[in-house]
């Protein structure tokens, strides 16, 4: 799609074309099964440590701390199903945020129909978790707390060391779901008291269908998926070599670049600026300053997100939104909702995630482009006020 | 990309209003009745892109018909016309269905002037049936 321009990166990102070359020769050359004795399959053993190596790099962990999983929602199911079900003896709480993605909401959720008990923290009107609500909810029942390190729609960053130090304290687990974080904002794992923390290849040029869990050494988690004794019994299942070798590439290639991002920043910047001046009425989602680079969430007054995209996708511009009908229920973002906006405000959201190849032109054409859409769609609104 | 009918008639015959901002649909359906035929029909649209098509398309369909003909229009009517929805967004043609007889309800109580309501609003059934 040669005109396309791409503003979805926090949904996922186009496979960089060194990842793809890393692992061609693993679907048909080198496919050996790791575990096998022989030296094809040894070969494939080695690329598999060698990209551990590589995704520990770039979180700052040990190799024997990085667990390789088939995506982001795995991880998190692990990690949090894994804590709860290893340490039921202990306790049955879990404390997590209003604003996780679903991968973490919808594990909770079903958490609490076998018998666990969940405190979801509410968040500001910058979706930044209570500090104060959290440390109130901790009871002696208290196993995990689970926040994420960004928030995916809004791109707000929390305060994870404060929450890593809270429960280090209270000697309570904690998990981080850092889908959105990792390859975007440096994470050294050495500062900071995290015992698990969740991410995925595909938000960072990598594959989909390959992520990690890293789980600090001498924590106690039970596997998800029982079976042979792949990744030291932690998660069964032959080795998705090619994937993992992706993932290997992708998370040394994100450390090269991890200061791009002060460059996607600009961009970004510039789009929100523009929209601001061009378009009234509209509102900026999201802490203003602990936020990722690349993410640009807004509400547009009197218009719906759907239409909007659908009228952006004409003009080969992608985008997302809070809004019920891309979430194919009857309510718009969580998260949105979360940080108090009301739902006819939230439906009119729009999210432009930026990346390593969006330009200066593109946003141009985007700041030449919505402008005419949202006023079109305002005229036909029955809630845009006349004259 | 270009719905036909958008817009307000400024003396309406009839206004109907429904859907609901809060599950991200409004539509409000203005009618112009002479003798008892639908001369002329315009709408606004608060909502995805099927909640703009299907408001454009009932609004072709219920066109110059009598306020008879115009009762008997189905949201499956508007859907066929439109090839077809996704199953989710049946209801947004269900909104369709509902707007016109919203608009033809408030014209007959203007005529009688039984409810001296300007405009008559209609809950969203799908919200309805699935809030139970």
């Amino acid at each position: 799609m040669q005109d396309l321009i791409y503003m979805d990166h926090n949904a996922t990102t186009p496979v960089d074309n060194r990842v793809l070359e890393a692992m061609l020769p693993y679907f048909s050359e080198k496919y050996g099964n790791p575990s096998s004795i022989y030296r094809l399959a040894k070969e494939c053993d080695l690329a598999k440590e060698k990209s551990r190596e590589k995704v520990a790099g770039l979180i700052g962990a040990k190799p024997a701390e990085v667990f390789f999983t088939s995506c982001g929602t795995e991880s998190d199911n692990l990690a949090i199903k894994g804590v709860c079900f290893a340490n039921k003896e202990r306790g049955n709480h879990i404390i997590t945020s209003k604003i996780e993605h679903h991968a973490v909401l919808s594990t909770c959720k079903w958490l609490e129909k076998e018998g666990f008990e969940v405190s979801y923290i509410g968040v500001d009107k910058y979706g930044i978790v209570n500090l104060h609500e959290l440390e109130k909810s901790i009871t002696d029942k208290t196993i995990l707390i689970s926040i994420m390190y960004a928030n995916n729609e809004v791109g707000t960053i929390e305060p994870i060391a404060d929450i890593a130090d809270i429960a280090k304290t209270r000697d309570i687990y904690f998990h981080t779901d850092a889908v959105q974080a990792v390859g975007k904002i440096p994470i050294n794992i050495k500062d900071l008291e995290i015992d698990l923390l969740s991410l995925s290849a595909h938000k960072l040029y990598g594959p989909k269908g390959i992520g990690a869990l890293y789980i600090k050494k001498g924590a106690n988690i039970d596997p998800l998926l029982h079976g042979g004794h792949h990744e030291r019994n932690k998660r069964a299942g032959t080795e998705n070599v090619p994937g993992i070798v992706g993932l290997g590439v992708a998370s040394e290639i994100a450390s090269e670049d991890i200061e791009k991002s002060k460059e996607i920043k600009i961009l970004r910047d510039k789009l929100e600026k523009g929209l601001l001046e061009r378009i009234d009425d509209i509102k900026i989602n999201g802490h203003p300053e602990k936020r990722l680079d690349g993410t640009l969430n807004l509400c547009i007054k009197y218009v719906e997100g759907e239409s909007m995209l659908i009228h952006l996708d004409y003009n080969n511009i992608a985008a997302s939104s809070g809004s019920a009908c891309t979430s194919g229920s009857l309510e718009p973002s969580h998260v949105l909702t979360a940080m108090g906006i009301s739902p006819e405000i939230a439906h009119g959201s729009l999210r432009f995630s930026l990346g390593k190849e969006n330009t200066e032109e593109q946003v141009n054409k985007i700041l030449e482009t919505l402008p005419p859409i949202v006023e079109k769609l305002r005229a036909m609104s029955p809630l845009y006020p006349e004259g | 990309m270009n719905p036909r009918n958008m817009g307000e008639i400024p003396d309406p015959d009839g206004i109907g209003e429904v859907g609901n901002p809060v599950c991200g649909d409004l539509m409000k359906i203005y009618i112009k009745v002479e003798g008892n035929v639908i001369a002329d029909i315009k709408f606004k649209t608060f909502g995805c892109g099927a909640a703009i098509a299907t408001s454009s398309m009932v609004t072709e369909l219920v066109k110059g018909k009598t306020i008879d003909d115009a009762l008997k229009v189905t949201n499956k009517d508007v859907a066929e016309e439109l090839d077809g929805l996704p199953p989710i967004k049946m209801h947004c043609s269900l909104l369709a269905e509902e707007g016109i007889k919203a608009a033809i309800k408030n014209y007959h109580n203007r005529k009688t002037k039984k409810h001296p309501h300007p405009f008559n609003k209609s809950v969203c059934t799908y919200i309805e049936s699935h809030s139970k």
